[in-house]
């Protein structure tokens, strides 16, 4: 009995990191593409913050979930083009524009949220997504609950890890799009636009965290909160380093992390408090610098992150 | 059509104009959000400035907002001048109220308190950004991220303290132990929140441009956050003067902390900060890193938290404003600042 339990209880864990991964693996991959073109996003945590409130308030509003997924889509990419125009268009510093970013969508968000909905004592709350268990696949022992009956952006989300590993690594656009990131000039003589590289890159990037924000307050959550992000684009940001721009890293390195954290709530519930639960929340950034320390001689991160590129400076 | 094309000589007069245009076009984008909130936007802005210094108590108020975003405002400004990007000081000030916390417990002679909490607050502060500071001189990590996640670390930290161990077993809240009485800075006016860290402040802002602009140090700094290359062949030993910079820019953060619990809270708490560090590269910028405007820019973004307040209040427009207006000024003055190193050009025919 206590046999069955248990197994129950392993499975519903590791159902639960892949939940967890989820808007880590959106977020990651966005910001991956991103820099990958050469261009560090810091303003994803205010972009995943906005696109999950509007994300949400689609959905309210229209009744409809994929509306709002949609509308946090496009809000994603709207500030990423917003990103794209101040970094690579102007060529404005990376970091500051990122965090003024970050400043503007959080203070927008909350701003918005409080003018459609109004000061209440108990937040509004949609029905949010329910799993969706393949048909077939979702009774087999074992792999079926766990991998075949979860919500629909969960697929997504490892669905767009091995297109993301394609289009980056297997078709011309890739190859472009990493030149663009390592050697501007290069690509430059080459015939390849690099500042149009660089915004299909960053509006990409932003679209996928649009998505990992509309996880959050609509699979999640089902419901916006001032804490729904929660650091969680700063962890994106962690893990890019984490996974040293590789896909398929970044999604270990998520699903690790997704780990820790599904052992940590966990243990919460369990109440094994013996260990605070911050130590397993500080992890993550911890070990990043860590794991930056240990790397950074061998130079994997693209070598034309954080400049600018100016078509006509030689 | 119009060109931007490289400027020869820079502008002095510019310094003062550019922070200008950029508040006055925050300031324009800004008032369509009041405008969609269906309130006036006139009555909204001047909701906004009585509330933040129509009164002495407000006034008070305003400047005691504006203190720990000057220390946070020079911090950031010394880093940025040595091209050491510390995105950290919201961390580095946690750290520093903390110390300043730990420190102001124990009974002691006001005067000594206030020193020794002034000490290790800086101490606290010059340590949590030497990590990025060594990180980059050493192993050559990018000081953008580590500063950057070292802010949750030390965040998550703290509340891992003040939920356990170091919470206050007379609270019923995470909050950490009050200071001592004795230690707590003394009021300048009585019946305001006008405190010594305020005027502390003021002259942090002299010191660091005295030390900027009239010592052989600000002058390192200056040149290695100029031209690393050409400091390097002239001698100076430039990764020396970055940890001296992380240290200076994370003890002027961390001094931040202390005055917010020296002289407001009195104890640590999760909110102790509402992003007074990030607020502190917004102002640095507004500033164009020159340490006499970062006062001036400090007031600025105070007057716009302390009177949104009031504006939402008075008219339904919500608080938040602030948070968009804060945002929308550094976007602006980064737009601006490229009318500093070029400028706008009528150009004939099409390129």
């Amino acid at each position: 009995m206590s046999a069955v339990l248990d197994q129950v209880l392993q499975l519903g864990f590791l159902a639960a990191i892949l939940r967890i991964a989820t808007p880590l693996l959106f977020a990651t991959l966005g910001e991956m593409f991103s820099e990958r073109a050469g261009v560090l996003n810091l303003g994803i945590e205010g972009i995943m913050l906005i696109s999950a409130m509007t994300g949400f308030s689609g959905a309210y509003f229209s009744g409809s979930l994929w509306i709002g997924v949609a509308v946090a889509i496009a809000t994603g990419a709207l500030f990423g083009l917003v990103h794209a125009i101040l970094t690579v268009a102007l060529g404005l510093s990376q970091h500051v524009a990122g965090i003024g970013l970050t400043l503007f969508t959080s203070g927008l968000a909350y701003f918005l949220f409080r003018l459609l909905f109004g000061q209440q004592s108990v937040p509004p709350s949609i029905k949010g997504f329910t799993t969706l268990p393949i048909p077939g696949l979702a009774e087999l022992p074992y792999v079926g609950p766990l991998l075949f009956n979860q919500f629909a952006l969960v697929y997504a989300a490892f669905l767009a890890v091995p297109i993301s590993a394609f289009l980056l690594y297997a078709t011309p656009w890739g190859l472009a799009l990493r030149m663009t990131g390592e050697n501007p000039r290069a690509a430059d003589s080459a015939g390849i636009s690099v500042i149009g590289k660089r915004f299909q890159a960053v509006v990409l990037g932003g679209a996928l965290m649009g998505v990992a924000g509309a996880f959050l307050s609509m699979a999640q959550f089902n419901a916006f909160t001032f804490g729904v992000i929660s650091g969680r684009g700063w962890v994106a940001i962690a893990l890019v380093v984490f996974g040293r721009w590789d896909p398929w890293r970044c999604t270990a390195a998520a699903l690790l992390f997704a780990a820790i954290d599904a052992l940590q709530l966990r243990l919460q519930a369990a109440g094994l408090g013996h260990i605070p639960y911050e130590v397993f929340l500080i992890l993550p950034f911890l070990l990043t610098i860590v794991a930056m320390a240990l790397v950074s001689r061998n130079a994997v991160a693209p070598a034309a992150l954080l400049k600018p590129f100016r078509k006509e400076e030689r | 059509m119009l060109k931007l094309e490289p400027r020869t000589a820079p502008r002095a007069w510019l310094n003062l104009v550019l922070p200008l245009i950029a508040i006055i076009v925050t300031l324009v984008l800004c008032s369509g959000l009041i405008a969609i909130s269906g309130a006036s936007i006139v009555e909204a802005y001047s909701v906004m400035l009585s509330g933040a210094l129509g009164s002495k108590l407000n006034v008070t108020e305003t400047l005691v907002r504006a203190t720990p975003m000057i220390f946070t405002g020079l911090a950031v400004t010394v880093a940025f001048r040595a091209k050491f990007w510390n995105i950290g000081a919201e961390g580095q000030l946690m750290a520093g109220a903390v110390a300043a916390a730990v420190v102001g417990a124990y009974p002691m002679p006001g005067p000594l308190a206030m020193l020794l909490m002034a000490l290790a607050g800086a101490a606290a502060g010059a340590l949590v950004a030497l990590v990025p500071g060594l990180l980059r001189v050493k192993l050559k990590v990018d000081d953008v991220v580590s500063s950057l996640l070292l802010n949750s670390v030390v965040f998550y930290a703290v509340m891992a303290a003040i939920e356990g161990p170091w919470k206050d077993p007379f609270s019923g809240y995470p909050i950490s132990p009050p200071i001592e009485d004795s230690a707590a800075l003394p009021r300048l006016i009585e019946g305001t929140r006008l405190h010594l860290g305020v005027l502390a402040a003021f002259v942090a802002a002299g010191l660091v441009w005295l030390l900027l602009s009239r010592t052989t140090l600000g002058f390192r700094i200056r040149v290695v956050g100029e031209n690393a290359e050409a400091a390097r062949y002239g001698g100076i030993a430039v990764g020396r003067v970055i940890v001296i910079t992380a240290l200076i820019s994370g003890a002027l953060a961390g001094l931040a902390g202390v005055g917010e619990v020296g002289g407001v809270h009195f104890q640590v708490m999760s909110d102790l900060s509402p992003g007074y560090g990030y607020s502190g590269i917004v102002i640095a910028m507004l500033a164009r890193l020159n340490p006499l405007g970062v006062v001036p820019a400090a007031i600025f973004l105070a007057i716009v938290m302390t009177g949104a307040e009031a504006m939402s209040r008075a008219t339904g427009v919500p608080v938040f404003l602030a948070d968009v207006i804060q945002g929308t000024a550094l976007l602006a003055m980064l737009v601006a600042l490229l009318f500093t190193g070029y400028r706008l050009r009528r150009v004939k025919g099409v390129a």
